[in-house]
């Protein structure tokens, strides 16, 4: 039983407190509320109810997975879910209580100063909901910083990430504009650099964009920034491996969807919201921080900091809302990152990029399809298809394969575009059957 | 003496170039072969670099420097920290699920879309409500949601001049903050001297301006509002909409359904009342339920079923999207699980209980720790002390102490109204003898407030590091390596 209480428990328990039933304590709910009818389902045994979830999973169907757009399917190793279960961590509290939560801030210190590296920036925080809350949260500093109110994004922007950007701003009082896009699907930096003026807050520059494009970071920082605007930078994870980052070119805040490392996809969730930022910028960061302080003893520990930011301390002066995280998910990003390691994420990160470029060749070969824009881009790239992309993933999808994104559900001009992407998981053979089905559809 | 031999290192302190805990294939190609120069890393991040064995003792040794629910008991109010049933750890994670992807055709993906469907429906039965979103990651993600949707209500009904929201001084830091980032100005009203909504100050603080009133039910005080059908009815008189704050359900699961109180909108915690777990701060979720006039405008898109098929509907009349996909669903597929496992005869055990427990708690440490407001409560209590006739030991301390016991903390100085409070939630799933375990320690402490005052000022004594001075971290933050 769930609940430990005997009969005889109840009895001495309601001596103690002084009445006599349970009803009697539940006297301050008005009777008409009470003991309503519920229409609910007969209660499951375990095993029965394992019966049932494991019948239910079998009605999802295993694919092939070519899709990214947002949420990649990598290689978790064994030791990340084995270390992250563990009811220590798992079954754990926020840990407010740090002298008995040392070893829940300690890993978030170092997830902080695994994201500080990754990103070559100078802070981050301990994690937000996920790339969408994150980059939205870096757009309301941006604002509170520079005391401005006009925001641009890409066009290229995930058009989830800006449907949430906009429900989350629509009454902080700041505009979105949109920035243009070149024909070979990146940013149009002249038309951006007119678009900005001393109005502008900050600049979202998703890179790789949705399309797969990796964009000339250093470009736009140098247009933004001339501007007098901050630079949002998104980006992901695994590709910094290779790909310049955001420290590099001088973004001012760096968010992204940390999933790909070491979380699985999940139907999209629980998702990682990572954000670092520039030193200058950390008393306007929202959401749990952790620092290092010293103990009685003068000893070495870890505790939240920087709490005067918060919404239990600030209420509705705080910097966000934001109270639960994603903790966990967090702890398997600096447990996959510390597997990884400096030559391990670059060695995942290469061979994204190789796997991807083999593919995109691959489909370049097949009459009619076309893949890739003539831009850089990372694991994910662009398929012009001679048909719909809906028709190429229903049949792709018969064959056992799930093709890509349709890009026509953003944008009914490109219903005939497919978004494929292949992680360092799809194997060379895997990239030759997805050629052969596709020449066979 | 285990300090001597083995030091307590980050893991960037333990590395060693060369070291490493997984290896890949080895690409053909460089990455300069496919990017331009411009566009490619510099140098190599600072991560540790260690073996897989390291990383394990590594993670192994943080992890027992951890307080957690399996291993003790969190008598955390507010926070339901109620066992989280091991069968959920397995089968919210299942491949099929793990690997769903949110852009896979629908019909590779429709046993996802089942449980989320089926708990949607679930949580509109327990709750009364019209329609549910699962798309919130926590509870003030929910809290956000509901707001913004009641908001698309109002502009919808010509409520744009609807500018306020009341928060009662004993909501949690999140209504008011939550109230402020949905672009509302907060006022603030007190409570009676029972601890719930004073009647008085809400009447006057209702105006035609008031867009929304958030109540947390059972209140923070852990007190039922007993007149909250006649509150809703006032809320309502000026157009306003009532939103529960719904982190107490455990209270209330089974018992009583918010719809019948006239709740317009409300939050729940599935990482709180429906035995998910809270993973040191993360991640949760926090579904929001509407009543039928103000369902349209949740977020889109709703799982719905039609035809045999279980689809994601779009919604004309949402607000918006609050997050990129749909939700925590492995967090959601945890609490789908859970009200598969009770029926309506064990939920309503569920909340009995855990209200037994906290009046139990209370009962028994009357005399040394009391009440702030000496009645029956729900599923929290919450004590008070006065340092001054407590040798000058503050409920911070006693909070220390309780670590050295074995306990965690119980909430404290909060609800901010309540002076040095301590707030106990025992929850259903702790055993009588559980319970008498930590009022004995309570009551031990109590000693030692008298006789040894100076053990519970500088408590505690027995965790991994000692009392930790908060100021230091931040006068000069040090946040990374």
């Amino acid at each position: 039983m769930f609940t430990p209480t005997t009969q005889k428990d109840k009895e001495e328990m309601l001596q103690k407190i002084g009445v006599s039933s349970i009803e009697e304590l539940l006297q301050q709910i008005p009777s008409q509320f009470l003991y309503p009818t519920l229409d609910l389902p007969h209660a499951l045994t375990e095993a029965e109810l394992t019966a049932h979830i494991h019948e239910l999973a079998a009605k999802n169907k295993p694919l092939k997975n070519f899709i990214g757009a947002g949420m990649y399917e990598h290689f978790i190793p064994a030791a990340v879910p084995a270390l992250s279960s563990r009811g220590e961590f798992l079954t754990a509290y926020t840990p407010y209580q740090a002298e008995a939560s040392q070893g829940t801030l300690q890993t978030i210190y170092e997830f902080q100063s695994c994201v500080c590296a990754l990103m070559n920036m100078d802070v981050a925080t301990a994690s937000h909901y996920d790339g969408a809350t994150a980059m939205t949260e870096a757009v309301l500093a941006a604002a509170r910083i520079t005391g401005r109110k006009e925001v641009i994004v890409s066009t290229l922007l995930h058009p989830h990430y800006k449907e949430v950007l906009t429900t989350y701003t629509r009454h902080a009082g700041l505009t979105i504009t949109e920035a243009k896009v070149q024909t070979n699907a990146t940013l149009a930096i002249k038309e951006l650099q007119a678009q900005l003026s001393d109005k502008t807050a900050c600049f979202v520059l998703p890179t790789p964009n949705f399309l797969g494009n990796l964009e000339d970071a250093q470009a736009v920082s140098e247009v933004v920034h001339a501007a007098g605007a901050l630079l949002v930078a998104v980006v992901n994870p695994i590709s910094l491996g290779v790909v310049q980052t955001p420290g590099e070119y001088n973004a001012d805040f760096a968010v992204c969807e940390g999933q790909p490392l070491g979380n699985p996809i999940s139907f999209g969730g629980p998702g990682l919201g990572i954000m670092a930022a520039k030193k200058a910028y950390v008393r306007q960061l929202p959401g749990r921080i952790v620092g290092i302080a010293k103990d009685h003893d003068a000893k070495r520990a870890f505790v939240l900091t920087l709490q005067a930011r918060e919404q239990h301390i600030r209420r509705e002066k705080a910097s966000s809302n934001i109270c639960s995280n994603e903790a966990l998910c967090a702890l398997n990003a600096v447990i996959y990152l510390t597997l990884l390691g400096p030559q391990g994420l670059r060695e995942v990160a290469e061979l994204n990029l190789e796997r991807a470029h083999q593919l995109a060749d691959l489909i370049n070969a097949i009459p009619g399809f076309k893949a890739g824009t003539g831009a850089p881009f990372f694991n994910e790239f662009l398929v012009s298809c001679p048909m719909t992309a809906k028709e190429v993933i229903e049949k792709m999808a018969e064959r056992g394969i799930a093709a890509g994104h349709d890009l026509g559900n953003t944008c009914t001009a490109m219903k005939n575009c497919l978004l494929v992407c292949a992680t360092e998981l799809r194997t060379e053979s895997e990239l030759k059957a997805y050629a052969d089905a596709l020449r066979g559809i | 003496m285990q300090e001597i031999l083995i030091k307590n290192e980050l893991s960037i302190e333990k590395s060693r170039p060369g070291r490493r805990g997984v290896r890949y294939a080895k690409a053909q190609k460089k990455a300069s072969d496919y990017l331009p120069a411009g566009y490619l890393r510099q140098e190599n991040p600072r991560l540790p670099e260690l073996s897989e064995f390291d990383t394990v003792r590594h993670f192994t040794r943080l992890s027992q420097q951890n307080y957690c629910l399996d291993g003790q008991f969190y008598p955390l109010g507010s926070c339901t920290m109620k066992y989280n049933p091991k069968a959920y750890d397995t089968l919210s994670v299942l491949e099929p699920f793990a690997k769903a992807h949110p852009f896979a055709p629908e019909s590779a993906v429709q046993g996802t879309l089942e449980i989320l469907y089926n708990l949607q429906e679930l949580l509109k039965k327990i709750t009364g409500l019209a329609a549910f979103t699962l798309q919130p990651a926590a509870g003030a993600h929910g809290e956000l949601t509901g707001i913004l949707t009641a908001r698309a209500y109002h502009d919808a009904h010509n409520g744009a001049n609807r500018t306020e929201v009341i928060v009662p001084d004993t909501a949690h830091g999140t209504n008011p903050a939550t109230a402020n980032m949905a672009g509302y100005t907060v006022v603030n009203i007190k409570s009676a001297p029972n601890g719930c909504v004073d009647k008085e100050a809400l009447k006057a603080a209702l105006t035609d301006k008031t867009a929304v009133v958030m109540l947390t039910v059972p209140n923070t005080v852990g007190l039922f509002e007993t007149d909250i059908r006649e509150i809703a009815e006032m809320v309502h008189k000026v157009g306003a909409l009532l939103y529960m704050d719904g982190a107490n359900f455990n209270a209330l699961i089974g018992l009583a359904k918010p719809a019948d109180f006239g709740v317009d909108i409300m939050h729940l915690n599935l990482h709180k009342t429906f035995g998910a777990p809270h993973g040191g701060g993360g991640p949760g979720s926090g579904p929001v339920g509407a009543a039928e006039h103000v369902a349209p405008y949740l977020p889109q898109p709703l799982v719905t079923f039609e035809n045999g098929h279980y689809t994601l509907a779009q919604r004309p009349e949402s607000m918006g999207k609050m997050k990129a996909f749909y939700g925590n669903i492995a967090v959601c597929i945890r609490g789908y699980c859970y009200l598969r496992q009770f029926d309506a005869t064990t939920l309503k055990e569920i909340a009995e209980n855990a209200i037994l427990n906290a009046n139990y708690v209370r009962a028994r440490l009357k005399g040394k720790f009391n009440a702030f407001f000496d009645r029956n409560c729900m599923h929290e209590c919450v004590l008070t002390i006065d340092p001054h006739s407590m040798n000058g030991v503050h409920t911070s301390d006693i909070a220390k102490r309780l670590l050295d016991y074995g306990f965690y903390a119980p909430t404290i100085y909060f609800p901010l109204i309540v002076p040095e409070a301590i707030m106990v939630e025992p929850t259903e799933t702790e055993s009588k003898e559980m319970l008498d375990a930590f009022i004995s320690a309570m009551e031990r402490i109590y000693e030692e407030v008298c006789t040894d005052a100076q053990v519970v000022k500088e408590a505690p004594h027995t965790q991994p590091v000692r009392r930790i001075d908060e100021v230091s971290a931040a006068r000069q933050p040090n946040l990374r390596w």
